[in-house]
């Protein structure tokens, strides 16, 4: 191959958002290896400023259409945090039962229709369509559950309507309980196909170890809630998180990079499973096992196998959460609790698909936000992305310029990158192109 | 029409608007079936500059936009518009109303000018707009439905009559009478009632009929003691680009 390479990759495509890829590569050495966001800046901390608490969780969650119950549940738990509200038992699992479908929906979304074409050939899914309708159609079907399941209990798949501050405006009926159970055990025949599938991908054998931030939680295999646990040792409430999380612009970047002990951190799936791996259900781990997942896990491709793996403890937690609820009885009187405005600042951070997301605000004594910040997990990857691409490329320099493009390429769609999320991406020009 | 090429683009939003294309599931196969499929970055590889329909997804807000979308404009022949972004600026339409100059500020601190970030616009402020599928999310049939109708020749219907009609046909209680607001006398219907159907109001995301009977919704806040200004909060969260068509009503 020629010594010097010059890959501009506009628009990585099988990604939410735009996000632009830039390589340079002299005497076989990287120059400059750049993931560019050119996606527009859309001022969500502006628009927050003044509205009264109950719109931000309306607003904010359209900051991205693929995790926007994860929004949902950040901005109503920053209120609640705020407004001293501390929801009912009922409430909390109905709301860690929808949190589950939409990590099943996205991990769903990225693993088969995003990533998967760069393993089993074909330059997207519809190509799939014809070369492997039965992985199209699992697909399909486990995306279809999880929809369903938010559609049931949120109103809506996408800007779910019924989950607000205080509660849930209408609680599913028994017999849609039942429905949403019968629709998650039938998904286990296309989890076991899933899992046939997934053993025959030839996964790149890439390995950078870095720091691993999510959410953990003693008990749950924390996705809705918990303390922010790094695996280089420190866990912290949330309310806490600028006492370890930073954020800078940088120069030679578009986006704002996060770092926290080290120059940056990976969050998502591959950050949950090696903090939490402990908590996932015994069909999880089994599966995890077959998968060759084992914690600590450094390869930043198996964050695809991570995302699987936790679609399946999402199913099987799932059906605990419904015995539960049907147990206990699901009581209207009970969806909501009492909202009072009042002054105070809350944060809420959660688990969403991309990794941890955090809303922080603060509120004036009527109950309007004075200040809000939003820090995005896409946001959180940016520095490692770059890091794990300035690792990769080196070892793999000696192959043509098409296949060093998509080993780049798919690399940053390991990560799942969520672009629209970002609150607060900046638009630097190149100099060197 | 036979199996026509068409493009998906997306601009500023959420990309939830394409997300439910995607979400169609069990009629995702037919629709890639009936037509060519040459544009759609979040989902597949593949893109061309060749297409007949373009569907737009989000708000036009950075001059790079601006040339973007007349580059979509000069080679479409029917643009559609899909989800309140792109149909009348939707929510991201609040910058303007905080004032470009200090949202810029406000988040970007001394950093301000490195940001491309223009007035925002919906589509139809810079492009011929054919057909529009309202809403935040958009309903996906309603997508389906204008792509079938452009394939077969025939008009896509699409309702102009308030959302109270449908709420009504839903047998829903008023949400006026459980304390909330809701813009369901003066938006335009197409979504079934979904948020009244959750004991929610409605947000009016679809945007307002033709010609909104804006004095009974003023009757009706006041009825309930509710002011202008809060109509104009809930008004303005997806339309607060088309806001002063309303006031001056």
């Amino acid at each position: 191959m020629a010594d010097n390479i010059n890959v501009e990759v506009k628009s990585v495509s099988r990604v939410e958002g735009h996000g632009d890829l830039v390589l340079n590569v002299k005497d076989k050495k990287v120059e400059k290896l750049i993931f560019r966001i050119p996606e527009s800046p859309r001022f969500f901390e502006a628009m927050l400023v003044g509205k009264n608490w109950d719109k931000p969780s309306h607003i904010t969650s359209r900051i991205c259409g693929i995790c926007s119950v994860a929004h949902t549940y950040a901005s109503v738990k920053a209120t609640e945090k705020a407004l001293g509200i501390v929801p009912n038992d009922m409430i909390l699992k109905l709301r860690k039962l929808i949190f589950h479908h939409e990590i099943v929906q996205s991990n769903v979304l990225h693993v088969y229709f995003l990533a998967a074409p760069d393993f089993l050939g074909g330059g997207s899914v519809i190509p799939l369509v014809e070369t492997h309708p039965e992985v199209v159609n699992i697909a399909l079907r486990l995306k279809k559950m999880a929809n369903d399941m938010v559609r049931i209990i949120g109103g809506r798949a996408v800007h779910p309507i019924r989950t607000v501050v205080g509660g849930f405006t209408k609680l599913p009926t028994e017999e849609e309980m039942y429905q949403m159970r019968e629709m998650l055990n039938a998904s286990y025949a296309d989890l076991e196909t899933s899992l046939a599938v997934l053993k025959t991908l030839d996964l790149p054998a890439f390995e950078r170890e870095t720091e691993y931030i999510s959410l953990s939680d003693s008990v749950d295999y924390a996705h809705y809630d918990g303390n922010i646990k790094s695996t280089d040792g420190w866990e912290i409430d949330p309310m806490d998180y600028l006492d370890k999380i930073n954020e800078k612009v940088v120069e030679h970047s578009t986006a704002k990079h996060c770092w926290a002990g080290r120059d940056s951190y990976m969050v998502g799936a591959l950050s949950r499973f090696n903090n939490n791996h402990d908590n996932l259900s015994d069909k999880a781990k089994e599966y995890a096992a077959e998968l060759g997942l084992k914690a600590p896990c450094y390869n930043t491709f198996m964050n695809n196998i991570a995302q699987f793996v936790e679609v399946v403890h999402s199913v099987d937690d799932s059906l605990k959460l419904i015995e539960e609820l049907l147990q206990e009885g699901m009581d209207d009187s009970r969806a909501m609790v009492e909202v009072r405005p009042q002054s105070g600042r809350g944060v809420g951070a959660v688990e969403a698909p991309r990794g941890l997301l955090i809303h922080d605000y603060t509120y004036d004594d009527e109950g309007r936000i004075e200040k809000a910040n939003l820090i995005i997990p896409t946001n959180m990857n940016y520095g490692n992305i770059e890091r794990d691409m300035n690792a990769l490329v080196p070892d793999i320099i000696d192959k043509s310029e098409d296949e060093i493009r998509l080993a780049c390429e798919m690399m940053i769609r390991a990560y799942d990158p969520c672009i629209s999320c970002s609150t607060h991406f900046l638009d630097v020009k190149l100099v060197n192109k | 029409m036979g199996k026509p090429k068409v493009g998906v683009f997306g601009f500023t939003g959420c990309g939830g608007c394409q997300l439910e294309i995607l979400n169609l599931e069990e009629y995702l196969l037919d629709l890639v079936g009936a037509v060519d499929l040459v544009h759609f970055t979040e989902a597949i590889t593949e893109h061309s500059d060749d297409y007949e329909i373009a569907l737009v997804e989000g708000s036009v807000t950075t001059e790079h936009g601006v040339e973007r979308i007349k580059k979509i404009g000069s080679i479409a022949n029917i643009v559609v518009a899909i989800g309140s972004c792109a149909v009348n600026g939707g929510l991201n339409c609040m910058k303007n109303l905080y004032g470009l100059d200090k949202a810029k500020e406000l988040v970007y601190g001394d950093k301000k000018d490195w940001i491309d970030s223009i007035e925002v616009k919906p589509v139809d402020a810079y492009i011929n707009v054919d057909y529009y599928a309202r809403g935040c999310p958009p309903n996906r049939f309603e997508i389906v439905d204008i792509i079938r109708s452009l394939i077969v020749g025939r008009k896509p219907e699409i309702p102009n009559y308030p959302v109270c009609i449908e709420c009504k046909r839903n047998g829903n209680t008023c949400v006026y009478e459980l304390g909330k607001t809701c813009l369901g006398p003066i938006t335009r219907a197409g979504c079934n009632s979904r948020c009244p159907n959750s004991v929610e109001g409605c947000d009016g995301c679809r945007g307002p009929v033709d010609d909104p009977n804006v004095n009974a919704q003023k009757d009706l806040m006041e009825e309930y003691g509710l002011s202008i200004d809060d109509m104009m909060a809930e008004f303005n969260l997806y339309n607060a680009c088309k806001g002063k068509t309303i006031e001056q009503k």
